[in-house]
């Protein structure tokens, strides 16, 4: 990973590692501003005073003001259910494309790949006359749907599925393994690294998604937390910035602290997804 | 035998494709089909039922100003926002690739933003930017400067969604690069430092060349986000001042949700899905290009 044989602290170095913290704390400092505003009463969201009182008054108020457990629960059923689909959904396509050559599999995957360019969210005028006709509006399931085929999950899954050496298929045949249980007993356990990488992008994707739920939802009931947050601090309703600090921090602390903590699975599977 | 073999094997990958199949139909390739049959017609009232127009759609949009202004913040948008975000990706990268003191806090640092959703940023930012009260015009206001409504001012508001967007995506950037100089042999840098290269001239000619692919991978991404992405118009300006900050998908979003025409919210879409058609078949040549640098 390093290149450079023995640590030496020559000038440019130092002037490197300057760059770098400056730079990474002007990064951080908004986040850190956020902490500071919603940990401090109102009156120090300016005032920069290190021996202002902490407090959780802001939490509590943005909790009365709106529910936002109840929003990070449909996040958290909206996320599981939507991965739970994309991966059976595209470990089946996948599997398809890489093991068979079926008629029209050319053209069929590359009717696939057009999701790549062409996401759900540039369909909202159509997909939403979709869902009325199903309907499907104002459902937790509506707000997923779009998303459940992955053209990124298929095309990511076809790959690690391509990589998988023939011959431990054919072993499984001699075993008296059928199609499905080749696929559950050599494919996916084999492309687990790609399944943890996929599965972490679906995540943070689906957890910060707002243009397609803003519109298909219009209730308390199915409101994923990115657009609960977009309702509660529309500017015309005038709350306080230390409570739309707080509630802002509220929709994005799981998510944030999944990332903190497994940071090193995090940066390498947005890698490992990116370079495929 | 053979026959039927053969039979089942494309049965079998057919079976194995149709629920994907079936839901990429239903939300990708119909509404595509429908968006543009739809924008061949007119509006529908409860008195007049929406009729075929040809390209009468087409006229409007081509004489409504608000269409040609998002059209120009869209460009504007891409190009503030790309090449800072590729430059300081690029720069993130090569300083979290070395062994500086910190090195796993500096990566966090860089990367966090891109964690969190697009609506919290806004959320966050929306307060930097508010006039006087605002901390930007807070700290100007040490130095003696007047403070400035910056998401008010049609002049300052594209400039201040770009410092946002920037500070969002260019550590979501570094990742990529990152990953691009893990695979650079160091015996280049080796081979430089024993020519006599300086740092600058290595960058130039040795490591910006071999990152070409890495750079056009990230640009054809980069521009794609630039349309995709306007949550945070929700939250900071709503398109305003006066369509100062308007993209062309919150445009068709407004067309569609807020004035209840979906012909014209399709024909708007139209022209978004050529703008990412000409952009795929732009990937399609660069993946190429990209097979004969590896």
């Amino acid at each position: 990973m390093t290149n450079m044989g023995k640590r030496r602290f020559s000038l440019p170095t130092l002037l490197e590692t300057i760059a770098a913290w400056g730079l990474a704390i002007l990064w951080i400092s908004p986040l850190l501003y956020a902490f500071w505003a919603a940990f401090h009463a109102g009156e120090y969201a300016i005032h920069f005073d290190i021996t202002a009182p902490l407090t959780l008054d802001n939490f509590r108020e943005a909790l009365s003001q709106a529910p936002f457990l109840r929003y990070g629960f449909n996040t958290f059923v909206l996320v599981t259910m939507l991965l739970a689909a994309q991966l059976v959904v595209g470990t089946l396509a996948a599997y398809a494309f890489a093991r068979y050559r079926f008629f029209g599999s050319n053209v069929a995957f590359a009717l696939v790949l057009v999701q790549l360019m062409i996401t759900p969210e540039i369909l909202i005028v159509e997909n939403y006359g979709t869902l009325a006709k199903l309907n499907l509006v104002d459902t937790i399931v509506g707000i997923g749907l779009p998303y459940m085929a992955s053209a990124f999950g298929i095309f990511l899954l076809r790959q690690a599925f391509k990589s998988t050496p023939k011959e431990l298929e054919d072993a499984a045949r001699l075993e008296g393994c059928g199609m499905f249980g080749i696929l559950m007993r050599v494919y996916v356990p084999l492309a687990r690294p790609t399944y943890l990488a996929y599965g972490l992008v679906s995540i943070s994707h689906h957890w910060n998604n707002f243009l397609w739920p803003l519109v298909i939802t219009n209730s308390v009931e199915t409101r994923p937390l990115t657009v609960g947050l977009g309702v509660f601090s529309a500017p015309e309703s005038g709350v306080d910035w230390s409570i739309v600090s707080a509630a802002t921090l509220l929709s994005v602390a799981p998510l944030l602290i999944a990332f903190l903590l497994f940071q090193r699975q995090f940066v390498q599977s947005f890698m490992h997804a990116g370079i495929k | 035998m053979t026959v039927s073999r053969d039979l089942m094997r494309h049965v079998h990958g057919w079976l194995l494709l149709t629920p994907a199949a079936i839901l990429l139909i239903a939300f990708t390739h119909y509404p595509m089909v429908a968006t543009l049959i739809d924008s061949f017609y007119s509006k529908g009232s409860a008195i007049r039922p929406s009729r075929f127009v040809g390209l009468g759609n087409y006229d409007s949009m081509m004489a409504d100003p608000i269409f040609w202004k998002v059209l120009v913040n869209n460009m504007w948008f891409a190009l503030g926002t790309i090449p800072v975000s590729i430059a300081l990706a690029i720069s993130m990268a090569m300083l979290v690739n070395q062994t500086l003191p910190g090195r796993s806090f500096l990566r966090m640092a860089y990367f966090t933003p891109t964690i969190l959703p697009m609506i919290a940023v806004a959320n966050i930012w929306l307060f930097f930017y508010s006039p006087y009260i605002g901390l930007i015009d807070q700290i100007a206001g040490w130095f003696g400067l007047p403070g400035h409504n910056w998401l008010g001012d049609p002049d300052t508001v594209l400039p201040a969604i770009i410092v946002m967007t920037i500070w969002k995506e260019a550590g979501f950037f570094m990742i990529f690069y990152l990953a691009a100089l893990q695979h650079i042999p160091p015996e280049l840098r080796e081979a430089a430092r024993l020519e006599g290269a300086t740092r600058w001239y290595f960058f130039r000619r040795v490591l910006f060349p071999l990152l070409m692919p890495t750079t056009l991978f990230v640009l054809i991404n980069a521009v794609l986000n630039s349309f995709k992405l306007v949550d945070h118009l929700f939250v900071l300006t709503k398109g305003g001042p006066d369509n100062a900050s308007n993209l062309l998908l919150y445009y068709i979003f407004e067309s569609a949700f807020s004035y209840f025409d979906t012909n014209y919210a399709a024909t708007l879409t139209v022209v978004l899905l050529a703008l990412l058609a000409v952009m795929a078949l732009a990937q399609f040549f660069v993946l190429d290009r990209r097979i004969h640098y590896r």
